[in-house]
């Protein structure tokens, strides 16, 4: 950081000076708090997360309880209490607490897929990328056959083969996205490779091992970190649409996207069955974009004086 | 240029064949289809009939080795919904297809090129972030529920266009509204970051210094050097969309090979499941041999 020449003044050197001090989670902490549109994408996805971890447990009755008096309830009248803020379904279960129960499946599917992507798609992008051998050819090919292969024909054959339990969507969606992470970081392990920290680290005798995993890793994680964030809410919406061609999470279980097909019957008359779940859809990808932007600019040291600039700005 | 075609081509061929093996074996995992296309009273006799007219009795290895002979023979089977020849199945909703790609492509670079290069020329500016703002949504707003609230809206309360189905020009609108707009949020940003850059290089100075008008800079001198990547991003986007735009088709009811495809998932139609994969494989193969013409084409630079 220190030799690079980023056209910053004297000032804001100071500032990063001071930051690189203190702690790292609290200098990302300042980032972000420098990125308003990302700080509230941030707030709004911990409150998803809060839902995801306490809702089924606090609202997993409410949300089953059905009342045929409150069938297709109307949003915005709260006589029947505050679930019901957003409206009533189809067996008169309240749209609010549907929401949020359905918010733990949605975004496990997701989490899941998303984390057992990045680990295996890396891992085999890091030999692929490193080894000079018959590997190197194989698994880049690997990749072409996943990429190729319709990913709805594979749901559907997972589905009836295996039972379709949360597990085995993560399952299907996770190799559909095993190719993204190890194209990238090959890619970047093939340009890493040849720098000269590689070389020195080779020439002191450290094993590949340790090359890949200590010397390599960290420069390539960054990146591959930005295309989960990103990748998150593909996945979120690739989960969605399998619910709701009705090849995913299959009903008592619910997900935003099978609320939406649910709901898909009664557009005439009662819009809000489908629009919100929707709507919680829209606004989790949205947070996970924004974030991401943010992420891309935090995470890269010759960028992130842009954050640490402002915030002295502002100061 | 015609070894690079053929070596392409046969790179391709066999990737094709591999997958064809693999949907083959694995779709046949799926279960047996005679359940699902007798009635539930049938008797044994009726279903070991059916089993051994659609060659389901053979060993799966021997099938796959029919399979191959007809296919050699350019017949690549029947459909077990229609009783129609596959291929010719296939073909009728890869029209369907194919029509709706190409009108919402060319919606779709139109719109991203005249917008993404005006944003591009005032960063920061009204049209920026209307640029950004569209590829937020394009980025995070599922199509099933862009094209439910699309229907509610147009067709239910206005009641201007028709829910589903083809037929009239009206039909069109609404598909091809709700299929624009993730691409087009894509291609725009690639568009804009691809012409922030060609509009910083020093022959677009030059121009600037002899005093050309902005519209001639954008639209003739840096848009021609932006358009590389443009392309790369449209071609995949293209290659999306002619493998069927499942999900628009389905609620839309548009015949397409997408609704075709998961039709023929759901109900172990294998012969057309196969056909369909064929098919748009070699529609996609040969829109990226277009794709790399173009290449050429715009950077007299690159030679095959």
């Amino acid at each position: 950081m220190t030799n690079q020449s980023t056209p910053n003044t004297a000032a804001t050197r100071n500032v990063s000076a001071s930051a690189e001090d203190a702690p790292m989670l609290l200098r990302y902490g300042r980032m972000l708090v420098a990125d308003k549109t990302a700080l509230v994408a941030a707030i709004f996805l911990m409150v998803m997360v809060l839902c995801a971890i306490l809702g089924p447990m606090l609202l997993g009755d409410l949300a089953t309880r059905q009342n045929l008096r409150g069938r297709n309830a109307p949003p915005f009248d709260i006589s029947r209490g505050w679930a019901f803020v957003l409206g009533g379904d189809q067996l008169g279960r309240p749209l609010l607490a549907r929401i949020i129960v359905a918010s733990r499946n949605t975004l496990m599917v997701a989490a899941g897929a998303v984390a057992a992507s990045l680990v295996i798609g890396t891992g085999l992008g890091l030999i692929a990328g490193y080894s000079r051998g018959r590997m190197s050819q194989i698994i880049p090919r690997l990749a072409d056959v996943i990429m190729s292969f319709p990913s709805l024909l594979l749901a559907v054959i997972v589905l009836f083969m295996l039972e379709p339990a949360v597990g085995n969507i993560i399952l299907v969606l996770a190799i559909t996205r095993i190719p993204v992470y190890l194209r990238t970081a090959r890619a970047e392990v093939l340009e890493i490779r040849e720098r000269m920290f590689v070389q020195a680290a080779l020439v002191m005798g450290a094993s590949s091992r340790r090359i890949v995993l200590r010397h390599i890793l960290p420069v390539v994680l960054p990146t591959l970190l930005t295309i989960a964030t990103l990748d998150f809410a593909f996945v979120m919406l690739a989960e969605s649409s399998l619910s709701f061609l009705g090849i995913g999470i299959q009903p008592p279980e619910i997900t935003w996207g099978l609320m939406v097909s649910q709901g898909r019957p009664y557009l005439t008359n009662a819009w809000w069955l489908s629009f919100w779940p929707g709507l919680a859809i829209i606004l989790t990808a949205l947070s996970l974009n924004l974030l991401s932007n943010w992420l891309r600019v935090a995470l890269d040291p010759q960028q992130n004086w842009r954050l640490e600039a402002r915030r002295s700005n502002d100061a | 240029m015609g070894r690079f075609i053929a070596r392409r081509t046969v790179a391709s061929a066999i990737s094709l064949a591999f997958l064809v093996m693999a949907v083959f074996f694995l779709s046949r995992l799926t279960g047996d289809p005679t359940d699902l296309y007798l009635p539930l009273d049938a008797s044994q006799e009726v279903r070991d009939n059916f089993r051994e007219l659609n060659g389901l009795n053979d060993p799966i290895l021997l099938q796959f080795a029919y399979y191959l002979g007809d296919m050699a023979r350019l017949d690549f089977g029947t459909s077990l919904r229609s009783a129609e020849p596959a291929l010719a199945v296939v073909l009728q909703a890869f029209q369907w297809t194919l029509v709706l790609a190409l009108v919402t492509m060319a919606f779709v670079t139109v719109a991203a090129v005249i917008l993404g290069s005006l944003a591009a020329f005032n960063v920061g500016g009204v049209l920026d972030r209307v640029a950004t703002f569209f590829s937020l949504i394009g980025a995070s707003a599922p199509d099933f529920w862009l094209a439910i609230v699309a229907i509610v809206i147009f067709s239910v309360n206005f009641g201007w266009l028709p829910t589903s189905g083809t037929g009239s020009i009206w039909h069109w609108i609404l598909p091809v509204s709700v299929l624009f707009i993730r691409p087009f949020g894509l291609i725009l940003q690639v568009v804009r970051g691809s012409m922030i850059n060609a509009l910083g290089s020093a022959y677009v100075k030059t121009a600037r210094a002899k005093g050309v008008a902005p519209q001639p800079i954008i639209f003739t001198h840096a848009l021609r050097n932006a358009m590389l990547p443009v392309v790369t991003v449209m071609g995949d986007q293209a290659a999306g969309m002619l493998n069927g735009a499942v999900i628009v088709e389905t609620i839309f009811g548009f015949p397409g090979v997408g609704k075709l495809m998961i039709d023929s998932i759901l109900q172990r139609d294998f012969a057309v499941i196969l056909a369909a994969i064929m098919v748009t494989a070699v529609a996609i193969f040969i829109m990226n041999l277009l794709i790399d013409l173009a290449y050429a084409l715009l950077d007299p630079r690159i030679r095959y």
